[in-house]
Parts: C-alpha cells; sequence; structure tokens
C-alpha cells in the first residue's frame, strides 16, 4: 500500500473506531438500568462487541502507522481530548430514554452494516477480512435493533410516542452518516473504501421504509452536517468519566 | 561436543492444548472449538497461533495464559501466543464431538451453515433438552457474547444457543 494510502487510512479507521467506541460506552450506560433484565444483557453485549470492534479498528490503524499495536490504542481511548476524537455526533449525545438508545442503535447498525458489506471487499485485506469477522456479528445487533423499533413503532400510545420524538431528535444528526470519512477520497478511488454519500443515499431509502413500516413519520428538516471535528458539550463530560482512571495515574499497567 | 535440544513432540503440544476447557464453556476444549490455529517452532519458541470466536471476547487473555501455564508444564520453555484474527473464527470448525458436548450440557450447538448465515438464522432451534422445535427466541444476547437465549414452549425451559457465526 502506498505511504499517502496508508496515512489516510489510518485516519478512516480511527474514525469508525471512534464512533464505535463512543457508542459503545453509551450502550454500557444501560447496565443496570434498562427496563428488563434481557436488555441489561443485551446492552452489555453491545457496548462490549463495539468497543472491541473499536479495538480492532485502532489496531489496525496503528499497525499501519508502524505504532506499538499493543499500546497506541489505549493512548487514543485514554490520552486524546474531545477536540480530536473524530466520531459522529449521534453517538455521543445522552442516552436518553429507552427509545432514544434503540433507535440510535438501529440508525447506526444499519449503515453501519451497509459499509461493513463494501469494506468486506475492499482492496485492502486486512481491512476486508476484519469488516467480515465485524460484519457477521453486527447481524445480531441489527436483529435486536430492528425488532425494538417495530415493537416501539407499532406499540402503545406511549411507546409510539416515545419512539416518533426519539426519531425527531436524531433524525436531524443521522444526516451526518453522508459526510465522507477523513481520506475518504484517495482511498475511494483506489478501492478501499466506499464512499460515504452513495452509502448513504441506499440507507437513506431503507431507513425510510423500514421506520415508516414501524408507524413512524420521517420529518426531514434542514441541516448542516458538522464535521467529525466538532462535538457537541456532551463529548467532554463522556471523556471525563471514560478516562478518569487512566488518567489518575499515567504509567499503571493492569 | 554438538548440542541436542529435546523438544516437546508435536503430538505432545497437541494432546496437552487438548486439555484445555473453554473458559466460558468448560466442557468443550480449545481445540476442538478451533480456536488453536496452529503451533509451529520458531527457533527455541513455541507460537501458538489463536482466533477469538467474537472480535471482543473477553475470554481470549485468560485462554493465552491458560496455553502458555499448560505448555510450559510440558516442558516448552519458551511459549508466545499469538492472536490471529484472519480469516475469522466461524462456527462451522467446531468439531463434532464439541458439537455433542455443547447438547449434553444443555446449550444448543450452532447449526451448521455452510456459509449461508442468514438461511439457518431463519429456522426453528431444536431444544437441547426435549428436542422439540417449538421454541422462541427471548434474547439476541447472552451470558456471553457468543450465545443467545430461547424458551423452549413445550418443556417450559429456558436455553441457551451457542450462536451460529
Amino acid at each position: 500500500m502506498q505511504r499517502a494510502h496508508q496515512y489516510a487510512l489510518s485516519g478512516y479507521l480511527i474514525a469508525m473506531a471512534d464512533d464505535e467506541l463512543i457508542l459503545g460506552h453509551r450502550d454500557s450506560e444501560w447496565t443496570g438500568h434498562a427496563p428488563i433484565l434481557e436488555e441489561d444483557i443485551a446492552f452489555a453485549n453491545l457496548a462490549l462487541d463495539e468497543i472491541g470492534h473499536a479495538k480492532l479498528w485502532y489496531e489496525l490503524a496503528a499497525d499501519l502507522l508502524g505504532e506499538d499495536q499493543t499500546i497506541y490504542p489505549d493512548r487514543l481511548v485514554y490520552f486524546r481530548d474531545a477536540t480530536q476524537f473524530r466520531n459522529l455526533q449521534m453517538v455521543e449525545l445522552p442516552k436518553g430514554d429507552w427509545a432514544l438508545s434503540t433507535l440510535r442503535q438501529y440508525l447506526f447498525d444499519s449503515l453501519e452494516a451497509l459499509r461493513l458489506e463494501v469494506l468486506k471487499h475492499s482492496r485492502y485485506t486486512p481491512l476486508a477480512e476484519i469488516a467480515a469477522r465485524i460484519r457477521t456479528e453486527e447481524l445480531y445487533h441489527l436483529r435486536h435493533s430492528r425488532a425494538w423499533v417495530l415493537r416501539l413503532g407499532l406499540g402503545t400510545e406511549e411507546s409510539h410516542s416515545r419512539m416518533q420524538a426519539a426519531l425527531d431528535a436524531l433524525w436531524p444528526y443521522a444526516q451526518q452518516l453522508a459526510e465522507r470519512l477523513p481520506g475518504e477520497r484517495d482511498l475511494h478511488a483506489a478501492g478501499i473504501v466506499p464512499s460515504s454519500a452513495a452509502l448513504f443515499d441506499r440507507w437513506h431509502i431503507d431507513a425510510v421504509e423500514f421506520l415508516t413500516k414501524a408507524g413512524l413519520q420521517v420529518n426531514f428538516q434542514q441541516f448542516l452536517a458538522p464535521s467529525r471535528r466538532e462535538h457537541t458539550e456532551h463529548l467532554p463530560a463522556l471523556l471525563a468519566d471514560l478516562q478518569s482512571v487512566a488518567r489518575l495515574d499515567p504509567e499503571a499497567t493492569w | 561436543m554438538m548440542q541436542v535440544s529435546v523438544r516437546t513432540s508435536e503430538d505432545e503440544i497437541w494432546a496437552a492444548l487438548a486439555e484445555l476447557p473453554d473458559p466460558e464453556m468448560p466442557v468443550v476444549n480449545l481445540v476442538e472449538l478451533g480456536i488453536v490455529r496452529a503451533a509451529a517452532w520458531h527457533g527455541e519458541t513455541l507460537a501458538v497461533t489463536i482466533t477469538p470466536t467474537f472480535a471482543a471476547c473477553p475470554a481470549y487473555e485468560v485462554i493465552g495464559s491458560s496455553i502458555r501455564q499448560r505448555l510450559q508444564a510440558a516442558g516448552v520453555a519458551q511459549v508466545e501466543v499469538r492472536v490471529q484474527h484472519s480469516p475469522a473464527w466461524t462456527t462451522e470448525w467446531m468439531t463434532a464431538a464439541a458439537r455433542s458436548k455443547l447438547q449434553a450440557a444443555g446449550l444448543a450447538p450452532p447449526p451448521r451453515h455452510e456459509g449461508n448465515l442468514i438461511q439457518v438464522l431463519m429456522e426453528p432451534v431444536a431444544c437441547p433438552r426435549c428436542g422439540s422445535h417449538n421454541t422462541t427466541l427471548q434474547n439476541n444476547f447472552g451470558t456471553t457474547p457468543c450465545r443467545m437465549i430461547y424458551t423452549c414452549v413445550d418443556c417450559k425451559e429456558p436455553f441457551e444457543m451457542f450462536k451460529p457465526l
């Protein structure tokens, strides 16, 4: 792989990993708080998977940059500030009510499934192989989040109205899924990654169809999607929590 | 004088590895589960390659240290455990013996899918206790990343299934 591509791809992978890490952290916040025991278990598993997937992407980025795979991911997770994170704003929003968390999971999972489907055929083999691994695991995530969106969307008046409120709140943020990831243009031309805009167009059709089936109304709104360098006030608070132990004693090993 | 190094034989190595239970499903061992991919000598170091069942499997560090300990006990001085993620582990690598042990322990084994996972996921799952296909999915996620929870409508018992991957 060309040097320029190595560098670009590492940025792309770190952005994807940041999405997974931050979403995984939000998912973990349901542990002990989910409405039923099964969902406590489910969200703990989702969190574990997302953070595990983040680790794989960070390690692959480390490999491309010639960094130590055992140290670099931890450094990225524990010692970067909010301005250096490249995750979508959607994943950093507070977990909200159950409707918001399940809908967010669906919106993210369904686009990620399409992205992984293309990444499985990436010309960069290590990326293609990890994507194939993650794609199979994500099948279970999507099956789960779709089931909940349908159940709540078509459930009681209360569940429906909460789901609709969640959709109204999240839909503008979902537009950020169309944004190009760092380094994407060159990598796409080289057959290494998909075009986010093309993925988004396909996703948009599927998502509107599915959400409508779940009895929900997509209210199209104008929204100027921010760049991945911009974050809400919720990210620094999340990081303060996530990084507190590591920053207390940066030399600690465990 | 020529120095002769006595290495633990390949058969002994695999026999030792086959004694190691999976930490989360002790009825099956690491070899029949398909987690141990290779054991190869690099000079005086024995490199054992493992592939975690799930990308985020929290057990693989424990697995790594149990491999090191067991092989050192078998006389291998230097053991290095390598984690290889590709090709990804699939339940297709699980031996028939492992499947029947899981079944006997009340954990439904993953159905064989020959690459067609989606189709397999649409089919009803047999209760490992009474064999009934009259079962319902309770949860896509179970007590470990690799399991999900069902209930048997006929014998009324909940059970877990090893997720086909």
